[in-house]
């Protein structure tokens, strides 16, 4: 590697930098994402012009087949299916980090270049990458909900058995570096490892998965890093490990639950608590869109809460007409957003932008519970566990502590949902049955859109 | 390059992204996650040069491998990322005065 390539990646580390920092902040973001594009762009030209490429056509392939199929996903998909592609592009990031580490370690080999330190760090990236690539395309699939199977009993016991394993696999690949056979044992036991690790967890769960994914994906490129005596990729994959871990840490604290429960003790189960007839006996009011269109009709304040529901029913655009009319009638509108709401950090608000609803209206949990006092009707869309009173109440509670939304403290609560069926945590919800709640029955954009209907005739 | 240099980077580097991303606004959190994780394609760096050390086919067939998977990460994460970022942002229809300094202060909490 000579100077030039240095100083350029050297460049490149620099806009990463500085892509991070103003992605981080809503007026600098676009720019943001550019200085990181640029980055990447510098460090691809200064790595083409390197003297140990001699040949060009697999490059020229692998370049143009992957711009393609990135460029058709990225401009297809729906922002309902943002989890489920962020999911599939950190999987591909952690194969590409396997495949660098499998070829530079077999090339070592056969030339006797091999050290301790490269084979320990190809071990490395071999075992993280394979665990983000399959445990990436699990997760995708869960996503897609086109993947239900969540394990089998015992399961953890053949995880434990994996990963000692991968730790023999990675000392058979420095003690009998030559050997290529270690390495291919040990991206197949990581793979298989990926698969267990993510198949269990599910549902609510899904934005911490994919945040640590994130990380991996960042960590799976230092290791390949280390294989490669690359300053750059160790610098941007330790920003990128470093940031997914954060977006970890965060989705944790907003469901008061440890990473490691997550992970190993999945699906909290409803047992123990109230059964939903206890609590919902005689005490749930139905309601009709007529009847919430003569609420709103006097409403001052509204806040809608949005959750996974207006994903699933493509709700955003009718939301967004709801809270326009009701602005032009003089209300104000605004969001309340959970930090879990949704498949992955961010995803409601990304919906919502979508519906062109700016984000000076989306308010943050935190924000936005001081308020709630002051609000006239809380509209709540699609979301369950995370307005579950049952948190800040019941210590036995599987979401005991879980910081929730106060909607239960505004005027008038109306729940839009389809069934009274519990949320991800399993275990009814005493809002609906509160005083001052009501709700309303049927699939979430439809009943949105006759509100809005019934408003105009008023 | 040394292996204590290489660490030095490594644990420095992890600082500074964490330093970078623990203000980030929940609004901001699923671009910064694809934006963040096209970064993480910098793996290409390393698939190119696998791909053209004319090694052997199998460890260029390996490398032409890791430039697709890698190449549809940082093309499709940039991408994608732009565009939902084309999507957020200040969008009012009409100018109400109220709405504008409630909206400017629940903005300023999430911003700092």
């Amino acid at each position: 590697m000579d100077d030039w390539t240095t100083l350029g990646y050297l460049a490149s580390a620099v806009l990463f930098i500085l892509g991070l920092k103003r992605l981080s902040r809503p007026r600098t973001a676009v720019r943001g994402n550019q200085f990181g594009a640029t980055g990447m762009l510098i460090a691809i030209v200064v790595t083409l012009t390197d003297n140990a490429i001699l040949g060009f056509e697999w490059i020229i392939a692998g370049l143009v087949l992957g711009t393609a199929v990135g460029a058709v996903l990225a401009v297809r998909v729906q922002m309902t299916a943002m989890p489920e592609l962020v999911a599939l592009f950190n999987g591909f990031g952690g194969g590409a980090s396997v495949l660098v580490a499998a070829a530079s370690y077999l090339e070592a080999a056969d030339l006797a270049a091999d050290t301790p330190r490269l084979s320990a760090a190809a071990g490395l990236a071999a075992l993280i990458g394979a665990v983000t690539f399959t445990g990436s395309l699990i997760a995708f699939g869960k996503l897609q909900e086109s993947l239900r199977w969540s394990g089998f009993k015992g399961m953890q016991v053949v995880s434990v058995a994996g990963v000692a394993a991968a730790v023999v696999f990675g000392v058979l690949m420095v003690a009998d570096a030559g050997n290529p056979l270690w390495i291919w044992l040990m991206v197949a036991v990581a793979a298989v490892l990926g698969v267990l690790v993510v198949s269990p967890i599910g549902g609510a769960d899904m934005p911490v998965v994919i945040a640590l994914l994130n990380s991996l994906s960042g960590m799976a490129a230092v290791a390949a890093g280390f294989v490669l005596d690359n300053s750059l990729l160790i610098i941007a994959g330790s920003l990128v490990g470093a940031s997914g871990l954060i977006l970890t840490q965060i989705m944790c604290v907003a469901m008061n639950r440890s990473l490691l429960a997550v992970m190993f003790s999945p699906a909290p189960s409803g047992a123990g608590g109230p059964s939903a007839d206890d609590v919902y006996a005689g005490k749930v009011r139905s309601t009709s869109a007529d009847d919430v269109a003569m609420l709103l009709e006097a409403a001052e304040r509204v806040a809608i809460v949005p959750g996974y529901g207006l994903a699933v029913a493509q709700a955003q655009h009718a939301v967004r007409d709801l809270a326009r009319r009701l602005e032009d009638r003089g209300a104000r509108v605004v969001f309340g957003i959970h930090p879990v709401a949704g498949r992955m950090p961010g995803h409601m608000n990304v919906l919502l932008a979508e519906a062109e609803i700016g984000y000076e209206q989306l308010v943050e949990m935190d924000d936005i519970n001081p308020t709630f006092e002051q609000t006239d009707v809380t509209i709540v869309l699609g979301a369950n566990d995370v307005v579950n009173p049952i948190a800040r109440t019941d210590p036995s509670s599987p979401i005991a502590g879980m910081p929730i939304l106060d909607v239960d403290k505004s005027g008038v609560v109306v729940v839009i949902k389809r069934s009274l069926s519990p949320g991800f945590a399993g275990i009814p919800n005493p809002l609906f049955a509160a005083d001052n709640s009501m709700m309303l029955f049927g699939d979430g954009r439809e009943a949105v859109v006759s509100i809005t209907k019934a408003l105009q005739q008023i | 390059m040394d292996l204590l240099i290489a660490v030095t980077l490594f644990v420095l580097a992890v600082f500074l992204g964490v330093e970078l991303i623990t203000k980030v606004p929940p609004t901001l959190h699923t671009p910064l996650m694809s934006g963040s994780n096209a970064i993480s394609g910098i793996t290409i760096v390393g698939a190119l040069v696998a791909a053209g050390a004319d090694h052997s086919t199998f460890t260029a067939v390996l490398g032409f491998a890791a430039v697709t998977l890698a190449m549809i990460n940082v093309v499709g994460g940039f991408l994608v990322t732009h565009r939902m970022l084309g999507m957020f942002g200040p969008k009012r229809r009409r100018d109400t005065p109220a709405q504008d300094r409630a909206a400017s202060s629940a903005e300023g909490a999430g911003d700092r």
